[in-house]
This record gives C-alpha cells, sequence and structure tokens, in this order.
C-alpha cells in the first residue's frame, strides 16, 4: 500500500518543531508499524535526510519503550499492543497517518517522537519497592501465605510497562494508571504492609511535583493502556492515600 | 598468559561456602571510598548494582535504554528455576546441577553450576520478600511449572512475564539505591571502551545518545552486565539495542573471549515474513507438548500453499511428513531444542517451507483438540459428541494452556491458529558464549567483571529453559558481591581515581577519532545495508549447522564486507546529537569483527556439541557427535584481525558427574 505520512520534526528539546509530510510506498499489510518506519527511514537515509528518531528496543510489546501517537490515539488505533506490535493491516491504501510524540509537560521532548519520561523514574525512587536488602538469608519464599487473589490482582498491577501511553491519552496529562498499579502492586502484598503509609504519599507527591495532572475519572487511560491496567488501581491509590492521610 | 579459573580446592558441595569464609572482606567505612561501573541493567546488572550499593560501595550504573526497567531481561516468559523442593518430587542441588552440565552437552564449568544451584533457591526468597508476585497455588503457596525436558517441577513463574517481574523486583532495589544517592543512574548512556590503569580496569568511557557528549566515569572495578550478542545474526529474539559493544571493548582491551560459536537458536519462533522484518519472536517451547510438526510430502503440494491454491487443512493425514515423528519415533515432537531446530532447517533446505521465504513449517493442534475434545465429552457425559463439539471442547482446553501464545500468533501472523496450523521457523535467541571470567567472574582483565549472558561460564554448549534468569541473578545478587569484595580489598588506601590521565586521554581520543571517522565518512550504504549483510553470512554459514568450507568462506566474507563498511558506510547527523544510525554505526562495527571471530571458533571446534552443530561430526542418524579432546573452554585472545586472535584452553574435568552422550532413542 502507499501512504502519505505526517510526523512530528523537532530537531532537539529547545526547537520550535513542525509536522513534515512523507510518502512511503509498497507498504506491505504484514509490516509492523516500526518496520514501516525503518522503511521510511532508509529512504530518508538513502536521499540524504535525517530519519526520524524514535523509541523503541524489545519490538515484542513488553520493555516499555516504544511510544508515538498515532492519528490521535497512544500506541494507534489497535487495542491492547504496544507501537511495534501494531500492524500495517490496520491502515489500507492512501491512508495519511499522523504520528506524533506522547504529549505532557512531564514528557519533554528530545527529538522528533522521542520524549523524555524519566519522571515515571523518579516517581519510582520515591517510593516504588520494598526495602530489603539482599542476603543469603532472608525468609523462605514459603513462610508467607498470599492468597491466590491478592498476588493475581498484584500481577495484575504489575504487568505495567510504563510506557506512558495512560498520561499521554489523558486530557489533564495525569499519570495516576501508572502510580496506581505501582501502589496497587505493594498494597494488595503483605510484604508491602510496612511501608505502606509512606510510600503512597511520597509516590503521590512525586507524581505532583513532576506536573502531571489530576485525574477526572474519564476512564481514556484504561482504554489505551496496552496492557489493559484497570482503573481499580486508581481506586485502590486514592483509597489507600485516604488511609496514610488520616493516620498520618 | 596462561589461564587459571580460580576454581577452589575441596568437595564441590563445600567450595563456595568455605570459599566465602576464606576470601578478603572491606570494612563498611572503606566501602564508601571505592566506586564500581555497573554496565547494563538487565536481571545481572541491576541486581550487581543494587546489591553492591547495599554493601556501601559508589555504583555508577550504565543504561542505553532510557530507563534500567527497558533492559531485555523484561521479555523471558517462561520462569526461573531453583531448587527448591517444593513439589516434593525428589529435587535437589545436586540434581539442578546434573540437569544444567549435562544439558549444556559437558561443556561448562562444574564448580560454577554447582554454586548457581546452591544459590538458586535464595533467588526465590529474596524476589517473594521485594514483592515479586510470582504465580501461587489456592492454599497462598508458590506454584511451579516443569520445563524443558527436566525431570523434577522446579520453574517459578509469574503468568508469561517472569522476566518482566523479577526486572521490575531489581529495579526496585536499584530504585532505593537511587534514592539514597549510592547509585548514581546514567540512562540513555552507552559504554564505549573500558580504560585499563597499570593493567586494571579503572574506568570508562561513555557516551550521552541525547547530546553525544564523550564522557569519562573511573571507578575501582567495572563490571560488565551487557547481555548477549544475538544481533550478530541481524535477526533474532535479541531487542534492537541489544550488542556486543561492552563485551567487545574489554575483549580487546586484554579479556579473553570465550566460546563465541556456543548459540542457541530456539525452534518455536514466528517465522519472518519479508525483507523488511527487523526482529523475531519466540513463542515458548511448551507448544511442542500438544502441537505435531509437519510439512507436505509433495513439491507441488508446498508450491500450491505457497499460491494459496492449496490450504493446509486439505491435506489428508497421507499428505504430510511428520517429520520429527518419522526420524525420532521415541521422541517424537520433544526432542530438544537444537534437533528441533535443524530437522526444520534441513526441510526447508530441502524446498518444503510452507510460506512465502521457503522458511516455516507446521504446527498443528488439530490432534490435541481431538484428543483433550474427546477426553472432555467422557468427562462431561456427552454421548455421541458431533466432530464439531469435540473440537470445540478440545479448544476449550488449549485456550486454557496457550491462550496467550494464540492470541500474540494471531496478532502478527493475522491467523486464527485455532483454524489453520500455526507457522514457525527456528531463531537465534541466546549466546552461551561470552567474555571468559574465572570462578570470581573476573575477566583476564584484573578489576573486570562479566556477569549474566555476558560471561560465559555456567551453561556450556547448550542452556536450559528458564535458567537464563536464574544465572543473571545469582551472578548479580548473591556471586559477585562476594567475590569483588576480595579483589577491591587491595583498593582501600588507592583513593579516588583521576579521569585527568594519559590512559583516559588515549581511550577518549580513540573513541572521538572512530566517532568522527563514522560522521565524516559519507558513504553510500547505510549501516542496516551492512548489518543485513553479516547477518545473512551469519545465518547461512554459522547458524544451525556449519561446515568447515562454509566456515572459511565465512572469515573470508566478514573481513571483506568489514572491509566495505569502513570505506563505505554512510551514517547520517553529527556527533553532537541524538543519533541512533551513529550508535548502531558502532554497534556493528563491532560485530562485523566479532562475527569473524565466531566463524573462527567455529571451524577450530571439530566436534559438535550443543548448539555448535559440525556437519562432519555426526553420528550415522545425524545427531551431534562430541569429541573427548574438545572437553575445553576455547578463550580467545586479541591480536588485531579477529582471524588471527589466540586460542588458549581451560580443561574441562568432570570429577562429580559422569560425562555421557545424549540420546533421544
Amino acid at each position: 500500500m502507499n501512504l502519505t505520512l505526517k510526523i512530528w520534526r523537532q530537531l532537539d528539546a529547545s526547537d520550535k518543531g513542525k509536522m513534515v509530510d512523507y510518502k512511503v510506498t509498497e507498504i506491505s499489510e504484514h509490516m509492523s508499524f516500526l518496520e514501516m518506519m525503518d522503511v521510511l527511514n532508509e529512504q530518508l537515509i538513502a536521499s540524504g535526510k535525517e530519519p526520524v528518531a524514535f523509541d523503541h528496543d524489545c519490538r515484542e510489546g513488553i520493555c516499555g519503550m516504544c511510544s508515538m501517537y498515532i492519528n490521535g490515539e497512544a500506541h494507534g488505533p489497535d487495542r491492547g499492543v504496544t507501537t511495534c506490535q501494531l500492524h500495517m493491516r490496520m491502515f489500507k491504501d492512501g491512508d495519511t497517518i499522523t504520528i506524533e510524540p506522547f504529549r505532557a509537560a512531564a514528557f519533554p521532548v528530545i527529538k522528533d517522537l522521542v520524549v523524555d519520561r524519566s519522571a515515571f523514574d523518579r516517581i519510582q525512587h520515591s517510593g516504588g519497592y520494598i526495602s530489603v536488602n539482599t542476603s543469603g538469608n532472608t525468609q523462605d519464599a514459603n513462610a508467607t501465605l498470599i492468597s491466590k487473589t491478592a498476588a493475581d490482582k498484584a500481577m495484575d498491577a504489575a504487568t505495567c510497562i510504563g510506557c506512558g501511553a495512560c498520561v499521554a491519552t489523558c486530557k489533564n496529562s495525569s499519570a495516576m494508571l501508572f502510580v496506581g498499579a505501582k501502589v496497587s502492586q505493594y498494597a494488595l502484598l503483605p510484604q508491602g504492609q510496612v511501608e505502606a503509609t509512606d510510600r503512597v504519599m511520597n509516590m503521590v507527591h512525586q507524581m505532583d511535583l513532576e506536573g502531571f495532572g489530576n485525574c477526572t475519572n474519564t476512564g481514556a487511560c484504561e482504554i489505551e493502556c496496552p496492557k489493559g491496567i484497570s482503573l481499580e488501581n486508581i481506586a485502590r491509590m486514592n483509597r489507600e492515600f485516604l488511609k496514610a492521610s488520616v493516620k498520618g | 598468559m596462561a589461564l587459571n579459573s580460580k576454581v577452589p580446592h575441596g568437595p564441590l558441595k563445600d567450595k563456595w561456602t568455605d570459599y566465602k569464609n576464606q576470601i578478603n572482606l572491606v570494612n563498611p567505612a572503606n566501602k564508601r571510598h571505592i566506586d564500581v561501573i555497573v554496565v547494563g541493567t538487565g536481571l545481572a546488572g541491576g541486581s550487581a548494582a543494587a546489591t553492591l550499593a547495599e554493601l556501601g560501595y559508589n555504583v555508577k550504573s550504565f543504561a542505553y535504554q532510557d530507563s534500567p526497567r527497558r533492559a531485555h531481561s523484561i521479555a523471558a516468559q517462561g520462569g526461573i528455576n531453583a531448587a527448591k523442593n517444593y513439589q516434593g518430587d525428589g529435587d535437589s542441588t545436586y540434581r539442578l546441577f546434573y540437569d544444567t552440565v549435562k544439558g549444556g552437552d559437558y561443556r561448562s564449568r562444574e564448580a560454577n553450576v554447582y554454586r548457581l544451584a546452591e544459590v538458586s533457591a535464595n533467588i526465590i526468597d529474596q524476589c517473594v520478600a521485594q514483592g515479586v508476585p510470582f504465580a501461587r497455588d489456592y492454599g497462598g503457596l508458590l506454584d511451579n511449572r516443569s520445563f524443558g525436558g527436566v525431570l523434577v517441577s522446579r520453574t517459578f513463574y509469574a503468568k508469561g512475564q517472569t522476566g518482566q517481574q523479577l526486572l521490575l523486583g531489581a529495579y526496585s532495589a536499584m530504585n532505593r539505591q537511587i534514592a539514597r544517592g549510592k547509585i548514581e543512574m546514567f540512562n540513555r548512556h552507552e559504554m564505549l571502551d573500558v580504560v585499563v590503569v597499570d593493567g586494571k580496569a579503572r574506568g570508562i568511557i561513555a557516551r550521552n545518545l541525547v547530546t553525544g557528549e564523550i564522557e569519562r566515569h573511573s571507578a575501582h572495578a567495572v563490571v560488565i552486565a551487557s547481555g548477549g550478542y544475538g544481533n550478530v545474526y541481524f535477526l533474532s529474539t535479541n531487542a534492537m539495542g541489544s550488542n556486543v559493544t561492552a563485551g567487545w571493548k574489554v575483549h580487546k582491551k586484554g579479556a579473553y573471549f570465550a566460546n563465541p560459536c556456543y548459540t542457541q537458536i530456539h525452534p518455536t519462533c514466528i517465522p519472518r515474513s519479508g525483507d523488511y522484518q527487523s526482529k523475531l519472536t519466540l513463542m515458548s517451547e511448551s507448544l511442542r507438548n500438544d502441537g505435531r510438526i509437519w510439512v507436505p510430502k509433495n513439491l507441488e503440494d508446498v508450491k500450491a500453499i505457497r499460491e494459496g491454491k492449496l490450504k493446509p487443512t486439505d491435506l489428508t493425514e497421507e499428505q504430510r511428513d511428520y517429520y520429527l515423528e518419522r526420524r525420532y519415533p521415541a521422541f517424537g515432537n520433544l526432542v530438544p531444542r537444537d534437533v528441533a531446530s535443524r530437522a526444520a532447517k534441513e526441510r526447508c533446505d530441502a524446498g518444503f517451507g510452507v510460506n512465502a521465504t521457503g522458511e516455516a513449517v507446521y504446527l498443528d493442534f488439530a490432534a490435541s483438540f481431538e484428543r483433550y475434545g474427546s477426553e472432555q465429552a467422557k468427562i462431561q457425559n456427552i454421548s455421541n459428541p458431533s466432530p464439531e463439539k469435540i473440537k470445540q471442547l478440545g479448544q476449550e482446553i488449549v485456550r486454557a494452556k496457550y491462550g496467550n501464545l494464540f492470541q500474540m500468533y494471531e496478532k502478527i501472523v493475522d491467523e486464527n491458529p485455532y483454524e489453520t496450523p500455526m507457522m514457525i521457523y527456528p531463531a537465534v535467541h541466546y549466546t552461551m558464549g561470552g567474555v571468559w571470567v574465572d570462578y570470581n567472574l573476573m575477566t583476564t582483565i584484573p578489576g573486570c567483571y562479566a556477569i549474566g549472558e555476558a560471561n560465559f561460564s555456567d551453561h556450556g554448549a547448550n542452556r536450559l529453559g528458564a535458567s537464563a534468569l536464574m544465572q543473571g541473578l545469582a551472578d548479580g545478587y548473591f556471586v559477585l558481591p562476594y567475590t569483588i569484595g576480595d579483589y577491591l580489598s587491595d583498593d582501600i588506601r588507592t583513593g579516588k581515581i583521576s579521569t585527568e590521565t594519559p590512559e583516559f586521554d588515549a581511550a577518549e581520543k580513540e573513541v572521538t577519532e572512530r566517532i568522527n571517522f563514522l560522521i565524516n565518512n559519507k558513504g553510500t550504504h547505510s549501516v542496516d545495508h551492512y548489518h543485513k549483510k553479516l547477518g545473512k553470512i551469519m545465518w547461512d554459514k554459522c547458524g544451525m549447522s556449519r561446515n568447515k568450507e562454509g566456515l572459511e568462506e565465512a572469515i573470508e566474507e566478514i573481513s571483506a564486507l568489514r572491509e566495505d563498511f569502513w570505506k563505505n558506510v554512510l551514517v547520517p547527523g553529527t556527533a553532537n546529537e541524538y543519533n541512533e544510525q551513529l550508535a548502531k554505526a558502532g554497534r556493528v562495527a563491532d560485530f562485523l569483527e566479532l562475527g569473524e571471530l565466531f566463524a573462527k571458533d567455529a571451524l577450530v571446534r571439530e566436534e559438535s556439541a550443543g548448539g555448535h552443530f559440525r556437519e562432519e561430526y555426526q553420528t550415522e542418524d545425524g545427531e551431534a557427535k562430541r569429541m573427548k579432546e574438545f572437553q575445553f573452554v576455547s578463550a580467545w585472545e586479541y591480536k588485531g584481525e579477529p582471524k588471527n586472535a589466540v586460542l588458549h584452553k581451560e580443561d574441562l574435568a568432570y570429577e562429580n558427574i559422569e560425562v555421557k552422550e545424549r540420546s533421544y532413542k
């Protein structure tokens, strides 16, 4: 198929940036979206132009590195996939595809479609862990029983890949789904209880410092999340936050 | 230099404990004056960085990704082995050790493997304490599954995302230390050289991938945890950025590189669909428990299928060749990974490949649908079930077992594997070879360590399923933090290492010159052009089976391709900006050297063992023929051109295990 691409080009963080049109031809429907971008880049390099910068790594939907806002949707039109798992069969010959970076004040553009998501790391530094040193004598893994329901729910929350689609999708650029997922994982496990109060207070505080917006329960994040992280995690975080605030 | 593996004396089961009791320690007050650099943040690098920081060392961690959490350990699906014997099925440290040495085709170091098995149980304890949500049963205890041809259930898992959860565990431990200021994290940074001062590794040269700035970082020790080199094949299941650069740079500065030819090629991957393909996707090998592998018997049918005139489901049983069942009646579709991979290649080379590229075979679940469906019909007391009903009942069972894999397949291939057989083809996914290390995990450069997939030590010529995660975390959490202390105890009076020395000047100059050369070359071909060509040579001549003639050609072809690369490569943009092509050019340049050494290693190893299959060395039934005189580790010393590398041998002695032939009869 032949396509017109409208792609955000921005030299660096200080550049204003603009949309630029490109044409690609003979795109196979079996290609992944990023392979289509590879074709474009090879074409640009051959004609002496700068290739489009975009983040990507594992190309199997788990590392969370790829981003891209495609035709107004984080990770494009398919559901439950990252951009690297999106296939060209979702488009048709003659389509015009708009490709932008994930946009949020807390995710500044580094170049073209590459954004800086280190705010997510800093939120994790503020409390996204259980304080346990490595030693050869931690208690036996089966010493504390954990109900299957709790373990499964913790796992559902822990599948978050930290891609930032929730932030890019949210009209408020809120990171509540991301933070809620991490808070939930630990809140659901006995190991996470000891530090539960400080954790939720610190992580929410850091989230606010980074400039993420608040949640107004639109639910767009849940729909665009490639891993199907549930809104329930935001509710659980709010509950944890309230509990922690009361306890002080 | 003679190789000294430094394996401690004494009985196998006491070696590690006795050794730990005797090595030197660093006083807590002195640890804060000692710096350690860790390159890579996967399971090995992440767990090492966190543990070293907890101990009190000042750690500098480097990742080329935008966050430590994205390292490719994250993509591991199946699980992690540990000799916990929670199932009471007879597992023990010795059994895990035995399975690993045997699975590695008797080409790994006994003492290292035993230590790995010994610390495996602690890994699970540690991860649970960190909040890793492993799968549990209804009683709240940890669940296990069995994996890859062993006789016990010792694999712990977190859905199909075990690697992700373990990495997030190590990442959380890192986060705690980053917050305390004990780990300084350098994201989007790539190590481009190691700096050796007075014979010791004392720092690295790194490039900031966002600004292009070249930076000097000093430390008392350098740990390489940069993963495997499967991307030398261009197409592999590795991440796009996975590379050999860190390992190769230390090799060029004096670290020996061991067994580069030991590569694992996994039989159940989704086939390539065209020349544009950028990477391959693996599906858990557990699929072979219920799928039957076949190609059509007649070439006319193959042709008709490729042209879309015939569907695989149209072929009768008589028109199909279940070649694994035909060749290996005893093991059938469950032969080991290397055998299954080679058999698929043999059929496809003979022209029976079933997709447009000619590189695919069928994995068919129809028989399982029927078997499970009939069983279910009996269990549910359905009399005279229709074939459709049986199929439907069977599909429900298969969906419960492999639903996520079927869904993944459908997303990529756009065919419904419940209605038509899956297509699969082998792909490169792990490299057992790597930087040579002694029992302390130290390379032949004093103060330079290699851990995880980046080293060579534990898997011999073939790795068992669910053992990569185990090794990465064992090295990082439980082995390196002890052994590195023994070395650093000599450095308590050294003080800060200066970066303003002739050695740093020279290393930085070399790095800068190379980058400037690449940028100013303004040639005619893109970096990918060369990477793809290299990949094709590697796959055709150093792939699933190798022979003398092909390997000799590969050495010459890679050498010529490298020369062409340095003359004609085109790298757009400048050195002082975010420039992915430039980063990639450096990585491909190193692959172009490694590939040649790889071929040379495969040429010299005149035997077949595990992932290394030489056509000249096979039994009458086409099995790998190991040779007694090759029971050694090949450790290569850099001498300019890779083809001039000098071979050093580390003989492997098996004192606690009997060396046997692997047999699938």
